[in-house]
């Protein structure tokens, strides 16, 4: 057992540190948040040259290799930063679903184009009336010619407004809930029939509702075998949620940091409000909750080859305790904080906002608790 | 990062596995499986195959008789222990005063004492708290004065567990009456046999003899019984306080619990369908595998970074405190699986010969009692309010 980070897993660490530390600075992410984009394209080619968006890719493919813990690794810096460019759309739930599912053509036309920055995507996944449950899908894909036709609607596709191509998840078999009969399907965001409307969310990100009206798609872009995407979808789904943890922890670990600067700066009655018992141990309990969260997130980042139960079991658990915790260190950030807590001038709002809206995305804690019961019987025991 | 572990630290706790499997008396183990009162002969006998195996000293350097196992195969060992079911082992002697003998006793103390202690030829007790020093211990009151080669105390212990069976009380004593507080202090160590020494029970809410008050009496105790330099005891109470101690976090004793209240939840029926089928049960049985998760991965960074070389201190702090809300949690949801049968209060259903028949389902007859019982994990070894504020000082620095 060694929790200690192995020398590719520091280095990556220092490399985002460092591009975090030094340019991602309040004031610079505030104007990328004006922009009409909503992230940087200038943040993204930095990301790219300093190889950011090849870690999870092998290295043949021009990658780093990486598993969970390089993933937490990069994520839970951006966490610090609040990061909103399109890494986890474009990299990891539509590069690892690409590279899980495409065949040689496919990833030798995508996965370097991504790596080196030249293409974003978002993956069109969820539709409103399934919520988080990523097997209810209707949008559907029709066989028609030599290729399919898409109809349907997907809610809140992450970046799915400046995306250039979508990974999009249709049905072409099975019913409305079905693990069988997904398929996944590369979609140029700008093809006739493809409507999308882009907004800006709460915690800082851009995604937009979908539309496919029509959408006719040649056969090659399918992904992988109709109606098998599932295996891999998933797949992409947990890295996907080991890298909301960690950027997660990385987000409260700032918060907790902030706060506790601010009580020990800030006087009322003459002292540090720092100095009262009361604030004292809510800033211990903040700091507890980090802990754990750091914890679970280890725990999934360290579980993707452990039997395929008890690694859902293990990242619904930490999704789970990352909504608990979150919204604990959050809340008491912005109490703790007072009158300034409530201002988009203090940074630490802005942390709260991601923070809290994290539970939102990919399943928030009650979605996973769910999960978690259904695999109560799962153990870790080894004989 | 490997959160698995290695080759060697299987092998280890197959090695564990195989002595508990070997030598955990089966009738003890039952009694601790289900609850039942433990005796001073089953503890005593337990503490004893440890001492045989060589197990008995889990953190005492190797000179002494200790395992020399490093954090990890100590955190292994305390989880198979808590999984087989094993008795605790009584921490008063070997976790508390040994290390504090080890530290600052005197040669002939460590020549006596240790290898008492490792046979539990002496059952011992803690002299810490007092009526009037709870959490400000250092307000104790207990009065030592040395009349040539003798100290005579005077005062009152409480809160003493176990104290009802004790051959030896380690006590913190006031020798300096002038001194700040925690500079007049001594740390004696006293034969229960003295006269001028009487035990009275206490009874907790749960009916159970398991605490004890203390009364000294013009108690003639010798000064070779000093350890440590005369006012000097505050550093031997707070190198106790800050001991490395691996398993405060209770995760095995908290993993076998939430294994054990699975099955009951699985067996007890609610019209007609298991208990955990239940859905508010069920979504608090969730939760508490989910913290309970996070707690072992915490408890286990610790370990890791004891191993390599850190020193847990105020870290701990942290440990006791999830550790202690988790086991509750757990302890309240055993009290809603026995639902009504909660209720009745039959003390001679926990002796370890009770044969039956039992009012409720035998999982029943302890849970109201442990549920009372364990609210005092958040008070006792420094009040969880405590442990926050050695961590707003020691870590946060407010």
């Amino acid at each position: 057992m060694d929790f200690k980070f192995s020398d590719e897993q520091r280095m990556l660490e220092e490399t985002v540190g460092r591009l975090v530390r030094d340019t991602y600075t309040f004031d610079a992410r505030n104007k990328i948040l004006d922009s009409e984009q909503g992230f940087s394209k200038e943040v993204w080619g930095q990301f790219a040259e300093l190889g950011l968006l090849g870690v999870p890719f092998s290295e043949e493919a021009g990658g780093f290799n990486g598993g969970g813990p390089e993933l937490m690794v990069v994520a839970e810096g951006f966490g610090r930063g609040l990061v909103v460019e399109p890494y986890l759309a474009t990299v990891v739930l539509c590069g690892t679903l690409i590279d899980g599912l495409g065949n040689d053509q496919q990833k030798e036309q995508l996965i370097p184009a991504i790596i080196g920055g030249e293409t974003r995507l978002a993956l069109a996944l969820h539709e409103a009336a399934g919520r988080y449950n990523h097997t209810h899908v209707d949008t559907s894909a029709k066989k028609e010619g030599d290729g399919y036709v898409i109809n349907g609607e997907k809610a809140v596709v992450l970046h799915g407004d400046s995306a250039d191509q979508l990974v999009v998840i249709a049905r072409t078999g099975g019913d409305t809930a079905a693990r069988d009969g997904l398929s996944a399907f590369l979609v140029d965001a700008s093809a006739d029939g493809v409507t999308r409307k882009g907004y800006g969310t709460i915690d800082g990100l851009r995604a937009a509702e979908i539309t496919f009206s029509n959408v006719k798609v040649p056969a090659d872009a399918l992904l992988g075998e109709e109606g098998s995407a599932i295996d891999a979808l998933e797949n992409s789904l947990d890295l996907g949620l080991i890298a909301l943890c960690a950027e997660a922890t990385g987000a409260m670990e700032v918060a907790c940091d902030q706060t506790l600067e601010y009580i020990k700066e800030r006087q009322q009655f003459g002292v540090p409000i720092g100095k009262f018992q009361a604030l004292q141990h809510r800033m211990v309990e903040m700091r507890m909750e980090l802990e754990k969260a750091r914890s679970i997130t280890m725990l999934a980042a360290c579980s993707l080859d452990v039997k395929p139960e008890l690694r859902k079991k293990r990242i619904s658990a930490a999704k789970a305790q990352i909504g608990k915790s979150g919204r604990k260190i959050a809340e008491e950030a912005i109490q703790l904080f007072g009158g300034m807590g409530m201002m988009e001038e203090t940074a630490v709002s802005h942390y709260a906002k991601r923070i809290v809206m994290i539970d939102h995305w990919l399943g928030d804690r009650e979605y996973h608790l769910t999960r978690l019961e259904q695999l109560i019987d799962v153990s870790d025991h080894e004989e | 990062m490997d959160i698995n572990y290695t080759p060697e630290e299987r092998a280890f706790r197959d090695e564990v596995r195989a002595f508990l499997r070997d030598k955990l008396p089966a009738e003890i183990s039952r009694k601790v499986k289900e609850h039942k009162r433990l005796g001073k002969e089953d503890m005593v006998r337990w503490m004893r195959i440890l001492n045989d195996q060589g197990w008995m000293a889990l953190h005492w350097p190797k000179q002494y008789g200790g395992t020399g196992w490093s954090p990890i195969q100590k955190h292994i060992f305390e989880e198979e222990c808590a999984e087989a079911g094993t008795p605790s082992v009584l921490p008063f002697g070997v976790s508390m005063v040994a290390p504090v003998i080890i530290k600052f006793g005197t040669q002939e103390q460590k020549d006596y004492y240790l290898p008492r202690i490792l046979n539990t030829d002496d059952w011992w007790c803690q002299g810490y708290s007092e009526p009037g020093a709870g959490s400000d211990l250092a307000g104790l009151k207990t009065r030592a004065v040395r009349e040539g080669d003798h100290y005579i105390v005077n005062g009152q212990k409480t809160w003493t567990t176990l104290g009802q069976h004790a051959d030896m009380i380690f006590c913190l004593v006031r020798t300096d009456p002038e001194a700040k507080k925690q500079e007049g202090i001594s740390f004696l160590l006293i034969d229960m046999n003295t006269p001028g020494i009487t035990v009275r029970p206490l009874i907790t809410l749960d009916g159970e003899h398991e605490v004890n008050e203390v009364f000294f009496d013009d108690v003639k105790v010798p000064v070779e019984n000093l350890v440590g330099e005369e006012n000097k005891g505050w550093t031997c109470a707070k190198y106790l306080l800050t001991f490395e101690r691996t398993g405060i976090a209770g995760v095995g004793a908290s993993k076998a619990a939430l294994a054990h209240l699975k099955q009951v939840a699985r067996e007890q029926q609610v019209d007609g369908k298991p208990l955990i089928e239940e859905p508010h049960f069920l979504a608090r049985l969730a939760d508490v595998e989910m913290e309970l998760m996070s707690l072992e991965m915490t408890n286990l960074r610790t370990v890791a970074a004891a191993e390599a070389g850190g020193v847990p201190g105020a870290e701990s702090s942290f440990l006791k405190i999830m550790g202690t809300e988790l086991r509750q949690e757990i302890t309240d949801l055993f009290r809603r699986a026995a639902g009504p049968h909660a209720l009745p209060f039959l003390p001679e259903e926990l002796a370890g010969d009770f044969e039956g028949p039992y009012v409720g389902p035998e999982f029943s007859a302890s849970v109201a009692s442990r549920y009372f019982n364990f609210r005092k994990l958040s008070i006792f070894g420094g009040s969880n309010e405590i442990q926050k504020n050695i961590i707003a000082k020691a870590i946060l620095g407010l």
